[in-house]
């Protein structure tokens, strides 16, 4: 298995683009090989769990002169996001997307954005990792305004513009981590910023950093394009920017370089516990009043994501007892993998009703359990999932977040987590209430339930989100924990120049 | 169909003959230039992008000085749909036929003598292959907004 760690992104590379010479021939080929690809990667990525550490070297060239292919606990928990999730976003777009012209373009973009996504989280060579990045967010800047309306064209270029700015800036950042250690090599940078110890370009990079991935990981004063792009994109593409891209590309970026790279500083710490809260208050309070389903929950993206940066502040803070702040980083995680599969479900859901509804709308919109029964038992476990009842996976990760944040001596941050939980669960509801249950509009009265392709992917994200509540001790040793040690580890990360 | 000899001739598309007549002498040395570029990437300056972007120049001063019928005669769209997929195919090929050595992207051929034209393995191909990609990609995107453009410009007349 470790000879082929590169396949990850040469796999979905090569086929994105098999793909679109096969289409010339044939159209219907393109749902075949999206769906091997993707099938392919997902096993793949559940294999590479049960994979030691390991570096890989590319072309042979030993570090710190050629890039490193870095696989650790943290590679490993988002590689499985990406590729589950995209597996089933594939297999819910082979009917969802009929409705759109040109789908073998559609496959092609889709795989290049996995490609990118992968390539971000397996590389250990920052300037690598800049361009994987660019490839995953041009392929997702092209699949927001895939539908090609007004205002999806408009979305697509407010997200062109802002993940531009962000992407320069993380250049900008690059260059000068570059200047100053003369090294892009991620083990070989920290060891070299070990040395240098913090100075005031350190922080300036720490700045831009911050503002480029966390713009791309929608966290609060940068969050202005997601709301736009996140309605606008076909649902199974909504579902991969919220559920795994601005993980992949944002909060793992921001995670694998302040821990690995700078290591834990407080000041770090809490900028990112700040921005963490203020995204939980503001994504859920915007969120109120929308009545665009998928618009209220691109709010709830931002709020959610919220929690999962304010438990990796939480985690980097050196002052406070080392357990708690494994148990607040712990909490983050857990978070960020519970939030990956609720917040595609929903959006696949929210894809699935307007599939047979056409409507976004949901005032317009009720009653509709007793014509779609899949989708609407599914939108409710992911709608319980989000609002944090039990025993569904939101309710553990947000209690694990709020206790850490007590034990350490943030009693504020931690009412503010309560209190943006009850606020989701009132959002969410309502969001029922409106669309789920209530009185059928005469209109729906012939609706009928989704086909079985679209409520397949369903039914195992609604599975999965009980199943990491529920099997919680299980997961936790599987996944969690390696993830969370690999974090915490900095001498570990370090030692992969000479050790690999 | 016409001959292309008297497109080439027709006055009343592309540009004055002044124009014509100078492309006609500058497009050689603008492709064997763009050429030597990509094939010499390894040894000077250059390499793969660089020498893409002066070959695809080249056809778009095909396409201004002549007209685009013309400058489709030579690449059509489907053409340089299909040249761009085969250059990052082989570019990915090249990476992975480095697995026959162990690695992914190694340089398994022969290194060669310094300085030669057939030296440092694989880079020379990979160069060959990013041209390839550059070239189709850029002179498509180029064909995408002049046809995007005139879609537009169509619009605007008839609003008017």
């Amino acid at each position: 298995m470790q000879g082929f760690y590169p396949l990850f992104t040469a796999i979905p590379l090569g086929m994105a683009f098999i793909n679109l010479l096969m289409a010339k021939i044939s159209k219907k080929v393109a749902d075949y090989i999206a769906f091997i690809a993707t099938g392919v990667l997902a096993v793949m990525a559940v294999r590479m769990l049960f994979e030691p550490v390991f570096v890989y070297k590319v072309g042979g060239w030993p570090p710190p002169w050629g890039i490193l292919l870095v696989s650790d606990g943290l590679s490993s928990l988002l590689l499985v996001v990406i590729n589950v999730i995209g597996f089933l976003a594939i297999i819910f777009s082979t009917k969802y997307m009929t409705t759109y012209t040109a789908k073998p373009k559609y496959y092609t973009l889709f795989l290049l954005m996995i490609a990118g996504m992968n390539g971000v989280v397996i590389t250990g060579d920052m300037f690598n990792m800049y361009v994987f990045l660019e490839i995953a967010s041009i392929a997702s800047y092209a699949l927001v305004g895939f539908g090609c309306e007004k205002e999806e064209l408009e979305a697509s270029f407010k997200y062109l513009i802002l993940g531009g700015v962000a992407s320069t800036a993380i250049l900008f950042g690059i260059a000068f981590l570059y200047s100053m250690t003369g090294t892009l090599n991620m083990p070989d940078l920290a060891q070299q910023i070990e040395i240098l110890g913090m100075n005031k370009a350190l922080g300036f990079v720490i700045a831009l950093f911050i503002m480029g991935f966390g713009l791309k990981a929608s966290s609060v004063p940068f969050h202005a394009w997601l709301p736009d792009a996140h309605p606008s994109a076909p649902a199974p593409i909504s579902a991969m920017l919220s559920g795994v891209l601005i993980k992949a590309l944002g909060v793992y970026s921001i995670a694998r370089i302040m821990f690995h790279i700078f290591g834990p500083e407080p000041m770090i710490s809490s900028i990112l516990m700040f921005l963490g809260a203020l995204s939980m208050v503001v994504g859920v309070f915007m969120a109120v009043g929308q009545s665009d389903v998928k618009r209220m929950l691109a709010y709830h993206s931002i709020s959610q994501m919220g929690y999962v940066t304010i438990g990796l502040g939480l985690g980097l803070n050196p002052n406070v007892d080392p357990a708690v702040a494994a148990l607040g980083l712990f909490g983050g995680l857990y978070h960020l993998v519970n939030h990956a599969s609720f917040k595609s479900l929903l959006f696949l859901c929210s894809g699935s009703f307007e599939y047979r509804t056409n409507t976004r709308n949901k005032y317009e919109m009720g009653g509709l359990i007793r014509r779609m029964p899949i989708t609407s038992t599914t939108c409710s476990i992911a709608s319980l999932s989000i609002s944090g009842v039990p025993p569904f996976n939101g309710f553990w990760s947000k209690l694990i977040i709020i206790i850490a944040f007590l034990k350490a001596g943030y009693p504020l941050y931690g009412a503010i987590a309560v209190l943006v939980a009850f606020m989701t669960l009132i959002s969410f509801v309502r969001l029922q209430k409106d669309v789920i249950f209530g009185t059928l509009p005469e209109k729906f009265r012939e609706v009928k339930e989704a086909p079985l392709l679209m409520t397949l992917p369903l039914i195992i994200l609604a599975v999965l989100c009980l199943a990491l509540g529920v099997a919680y001790p299980f997961v936790d040793q599987a996944m969690l924990q390696a993830a969370k040690d690999t974090l915490l580890d900095k001498m570990a990360y370090m030692s992969l120049l000479t050790g690999g | 169909m016409p001959d292309i000899d008297e497109e080439i001739r027709d006055t009343s598309k592309g540009m004055t003959s002044i124009v014509k007549t100078v492309v006609r002498f500058a497009l050689g040395i603008i492709v064997i230039f763009g050429a030597y570029i990509v094939l010499y990437g390894h040894l000077t300056p250059g390499g793969g992008f660089a020498g893409g972007v002066i070959l695809a120049c080249g056809y778009i001063v095909l396409t201004l000085a002549f007209g685009r019928q013309i400058a489709l005669r030579k690449m059509n769209n489907k053409a340089a749909s299909i040249l761009d997929t085969s250059g990052v195919l082989a570019f990915l090929a090249i990476g992975l036929l480095g697995y026959t050595g162990g690695y992914f992207f190694l340089n398994f051929l022969g290194r060669g003598k310094m300085f030669d034209l057939v030296s440092a393995g694989t880079i020379p191909l990979c160069n060959i292959a990013i041209g390839l990609k550059v070239t189709a990609s850029l002179f498509a995107i180029f064909l995408a907004l002049s046809i995007f453009g005139r879609f537009i410009s169509s619009l605007v007349d008839e609003d008017e």
